[in-house]
């Protein structure tokens, strides 16, 4: 490396972009998991179409991956790239914008040729029509380099060979930021084992990039990002999806139950079918059924026999399950459901997020028809989200709605591994002793015998129809509906929650409240305007929008004003206005993109 | 010994005077028993209609779900637990028409379970719509000018849908109730059951071509496997293949025993159980009931229970340990 400088930063934000088939999600990931070797805490970002191949060239054909690490703890994929690695004008086009002033782009100049610039809507080619003289540009021919650098592989056409520029980006970048090269390399060992000629081209490309930054003359910078502090333990990173998946497993080992979990192929939430299909020399029993409500109802039915019943879907599918959601509140059964939200109305943006589900997982079934939701914050956090659904549904029978969104499942944090020692087991207690057995007796929780096929003696029937409270038998009694109503509210508001817990280290006088994802941009925020601007302000989470925590109107009383942001048109501020009567403000946003740590920091700062 | 008690609950019976399903009820009550199988290992799982009231009549594990969902949740009980004997009840309107999609898939898959078909050929609990069994031209309460609709024949439905076995039997014949039973109980896999039911409220006598004392002896043609398909009163008529290659009612006395078709219910494939189905498109005439089709495949989730049960019992903390820490890990220290 001689003649080059070394830079130290505390934190970078690199976006990989380029056409859905030049492989960008997994130069992203390659470059997060040799990120996360080095220490440094980290948060991505998937970016991609709908469209598995969009027409190619095209700006809506471009796929993108964001990685924000850091010498210090953080908790967004960042909101502005300092680096834009553009592989050809269409995904110049769609992602320059969001590059902070002055950033760095490095562009495959050989993706730039007249007919890709057309393709994206460029008139002039932006490489040299001074456009983008507000940044540091770098051309690098990647194509003809990669191919260069495969040749004498045999059995390698110059077609196969050129797939591989995605790794010559990889290398490039790589070396930029001192990441160690040897999880590439083992990785690409084990990928291609059985296709040795692309393994090699795919290590050739890696290393030519890697070397081009070494020895060119371009590049005349590279730069450390320290280790980020952490506490001792083991870590791996973790995506939202990935999470779930195990802390649903984690939920199955800890209650003794067999997991049946049946669902739909839907965007985002396929990907959780394909992880716990993984499973099965666990005992995970994974079902694709015909269609949504073939999958809840398979979830309940196996519920019914003693599983431990999940389904998962996206908004659409929600829709299409709500009435079986509400045959398992009338069964009092546990039936875990997820939504991974995405943005609607109807079909909407499937690979964009949002968390506009809160007002259908809380109201929407007819009837009187409450059940308890939850809504992890990062991505590590739905794995702990997971357990506490199923164990609210194993203890209390009762459906739990797990709101997740498309930014959770996808993003993915370091995560240290939890002591499997210390998760808490859950007994799902099964009744067993026929004398005095009614179906719908009540425990201390008002949760009602679970009393599986096959036991002796404990036969019954349930249904959806109104029953008698006890006898479980069919009533259509004024008085006993009544009763069940109130019981069915009660049911769920005698779930035991954790208190809000507030984050004030200045009294300040302006809380944020948030749900789900936005934890980190509405964390981040704060966390900056106090150090870098000395502003004072609160922030809460609420992780169980049902039931809510004891203390939340006491936590809204106890501010002047309260900021609640959310992806969606104001749907817990209207819940939290309407319960406890306190003017809060909103935030909203939209635009199927996360809230960002700027986004919060413009609406807070005003605010204090 | 178990009897017909055993397995009738305590919850009075509600469906109309008259009604077909009282008689199914006490078929199955009946037959119940020869099973062998004790009441707390099996489950009744209904939809909605008058059908769906099935379940609370019967003294075993019950869901009554919501319509048409009835196979789904049913597919959840016994892919889950192989131990149990599952058995769905549903009508035209829940099983054909809301419920379509399920029916059909849990027959393509042979999900292990004993469909139950009641077809009465009209909405029943609705107060009397026209349903996808109802012939076209129906009057009803939605179709006063008569339905325009072209009614399903469940049994070349089931038959369309790879179901392994399917059957058709009538609700007051109490003794070829009991036998289709028993012979879908016997079957591995999905068995499919249509069950012709008098609606004497809003359809009556739509089957009086085979269940009326008179017409019955005239028209129902019994389909045995292995057996020349012969019916009529002195079985003087028969089904052979005509001269075009088509299946024909005949007089036995004109074509010869020899012509008839013999009744083959495991042939693998299911052409001639379709063309039987087709014999009659509407139950106005001779009509063959009894099994149209029993043959053997891989029925669904039945391996991979076993293989899942052996799992669970192996699993714990270690696995979940290990689990977690599959892939790349860094410890900081």
């Amino acid at each position: 490396m001689q003649g080059k400088t070394v830079e130290k930063l505390d934190r970078v934000v690199v976006r990989f972009a380029g056409d859905s088939g030049d492989g960008m999600q997994l130069t992203g990931s390659r470059f997060t998991d040799a990120t996360a070797v080095v220490g440094n805490d980290l948060a991505t970002l998937p970016d991609f179409p709908a469209e598995i191949r969009a027409p190619a060239g095209t700006p809506h054909g471009v796929s993108a991956f964001q990685i924000h690490f850091a010498s210090r703890d953080i908790l967004t994929p960042g909101d502005h790239p300092n680096v834009l690695v553009a592989m050809n004008p269409a995904a110049l086009i769609t992602n320059v914008e969001t590059l902070e002033k002055g950033g760095t782009v490095i562009v495959n100049e050989d993706g730039f040729s007249d007919h890709n610039l057309r393709k994206a809507g460029y008139e002039s080619n932006p490489l040299e029509d001074g456009s983008l003289d507000d940044y540091q540009l770098f051309r690098v021919p990647m194509t003809s380099m990669t191919v260069r650098a495969t040749e004498g592989i045999d059995e390698i056409s110059s077609r196969d060979a050129a797939r591989s520029k995605n790794l010559f980006a990889l290398g490039l970048v790589s070396w930029m930021y001192g990441r160690p090269t040897e999880p590439t390399v083992d990785w690409i060992g084990k990928k291609f084992a059985d296709t040795p000629a692309i393994g090699a081209a795919n290590l050739a490309a890696f290393r030519a990039g890697y070397n081009f930054g070494e020895t060119a003359e371009l590049l005349a910078v590279h730069y450390e990002i320290d280790a980020a502090p952490a506490p001792p333990g083991t870590y791996r990173n973790v995506n939202g999806t990935q999470a779930l998946a195990y802390g649903l497993v984690a939920a199955a080992i800890q209650s003794g139950l067999g997991l049946f979990y049946a669902s739909y192929p839907i965007t985002p939430a396929s990907e959780l079918l394909h992880s716990l299909s993984r499973h099965q020399r666990l005992g995970v029993r994974t079902v694709q059924a015909e269609d949504e409500i073939a999958a809840v109802n398979m979830a309940l039915g196996a519920a019914f026999a003693g599983q431990l019943g999940v389904t998962a879907t996206s908004g659409p599918g929600m829709d299409l399950k709500a009435e079986t959601i509400g045959l398992a509140v009338a069964y009092e059964l546990p039936l875990v459901v997820v939504d991974v939200q995405r943005a609607g109305p109807s079909t909407g943006m499937p690979t964009k997020t949002e968390a506009a589900d809160l007002m259908m997982a809380l109201y929407g079934r007819h009837g009187e028809s409450p059940l308890p939701v939850i809504a992890p914050s990062t991505p590590s956090d739905c794995f702990d989200g997971a357990i506490a659904a199923a164990r609210i549904a194993v203890t209390h029978r009762t459906p739990v709605i797990l709101l997740t969104d498309t930014f959770l499942a996808n993003s993915s944090e370091p995560w240290k591994l939890p002591d499997v020692a210390s998760l808490p087991k859950i007994d799902p207690d099964f009744a067993t002793d026929p004398s005095g057995f009614m179906p719908y007796a009540r425990d201390a929780n008002l949760a009602r015998p679970w009393a599986i096929p096959g036991t002796p003696g404990l036969r019954h029937r349930i249904g959806g129809l109104e029953k008698e409270d006890g006898t479980g038998n069919i009533s259509y009694a004024p008085a006993n509906h009544e009763h069940m109503t109130h019981l069915r509210a009660e049911r769920v508001a005698r779930v035991s929650v954790p208190d809000i817990e507030v984050d004030d280290p200045d009294g300040a006088s302006l809380l944020v409240l948030g749900w789900g994802s936005s934890y980190g941009a509405i964390q981040g925020a704060a966390r900056r305007l106090r150090r870098e601007k000395g502003l004072r302000v609160a922030t809460a989470h609420i992780r169980h929008l049902s039931p809510l925590p004891a203390n939340t109107g006491e936590v809204l009383r106890s501010f002047k004003r309260v900021l609640v942001p959310e992806m969606n048109m104001g749907q817990l501020v209207m819940v939290l206005r309407a319960e406890y009567l306190v003017d809060c403000e909103s935030y909203t946003k939209v635009d199927g993109l996360p809230i960002f740590t700027r986004d919060m920091m413009e609406v807070i700062e005003p605010r204090c | 010994m178990l009897s017909k008690a055993d397995f009738s609950s305590d919850q009075e019976t509600r469906w109309c005077p008259g009604c077909g399903d009282y008689a199914i009820l006490a078929s199955v009550q009946s037959f119940m028993p020869e099973l062998g199988i004790p009441p707390d290992r099996i489950v009744f799982v209904t939809g909605i209609g008058c059908a769906g009231r099935f379940v609370y009549y019967m003294d075993t594990y019950g869901m009554h779900g919501i319509h048409g969902r009835a196979p789904a949740l049913a597919t959840g009980v016994a892919t889950s637990r192989p131990d149990l004997s599952v058995w769905v009840v549903s009508g035209d309107g829940d099983a054909l028409s809301i419920g379509g999609n399920h029916l059909i898939h849990t027959l393509r898959r042979n999900v292990p379970l004993k469909i139950l078909l009641f077809n009465n050929q009209i909405y029943g609990l609705t107060k009397g719509q026209y349903s996808p069994t109802s012939e076209q031209g129906k009057v009803t309460k939605s179709t006063p000018f008569g339905s325009q609709d072209h009614p399903f024949n469940p049994v070349s439905l089931a038959l369309g849908a790879e179901a392994s076995f399917v059957a058709r039997t009538v609700d007051t014949d109490k003794a070829h109730v009991a036998a289709t039973l028993k012979a879908a109980a016997a079957h591995q896999g999905a068995a499919l059951v249509e069950i012709y039911q008098n609606c004497n409220v809003f359809n009556d006598g739509a089957f009086d071509a085979v269940r009326a004392k008179g017409q019955r002896e005239v028209n129902q043609i019994r389909l045995e496997h292995g057996a020349p398909v012969r019916f009529g009163i002195e079985g003087e008529r028969g089904v052979a293949r005509g001269a075009g290659g088509r299946l024909e009612l005949v007089d036995v006395a004109d074509v010869g025993e020899e012509a008839l078709i013999v009744h083959d219910a495991e042939r693998a494939d299911p052409s001639l159980a379709f063309e039987l189905a087709h014999l009659a498109d509407r139950p106005t005439g001779p009509t063959p009931i009894g099994v149209f089709r029993s043959v053997e495949r891989p029925v669904y989730g039945e391996a991979l229970a076993r293989e899942l049960e052996e799992a669970r019992a192996s699993v714990g903390p270690q696995q979940l340990e290990e689990l977690l820490h599959s892939g790349q890990t860094w410890t900081v220290s």
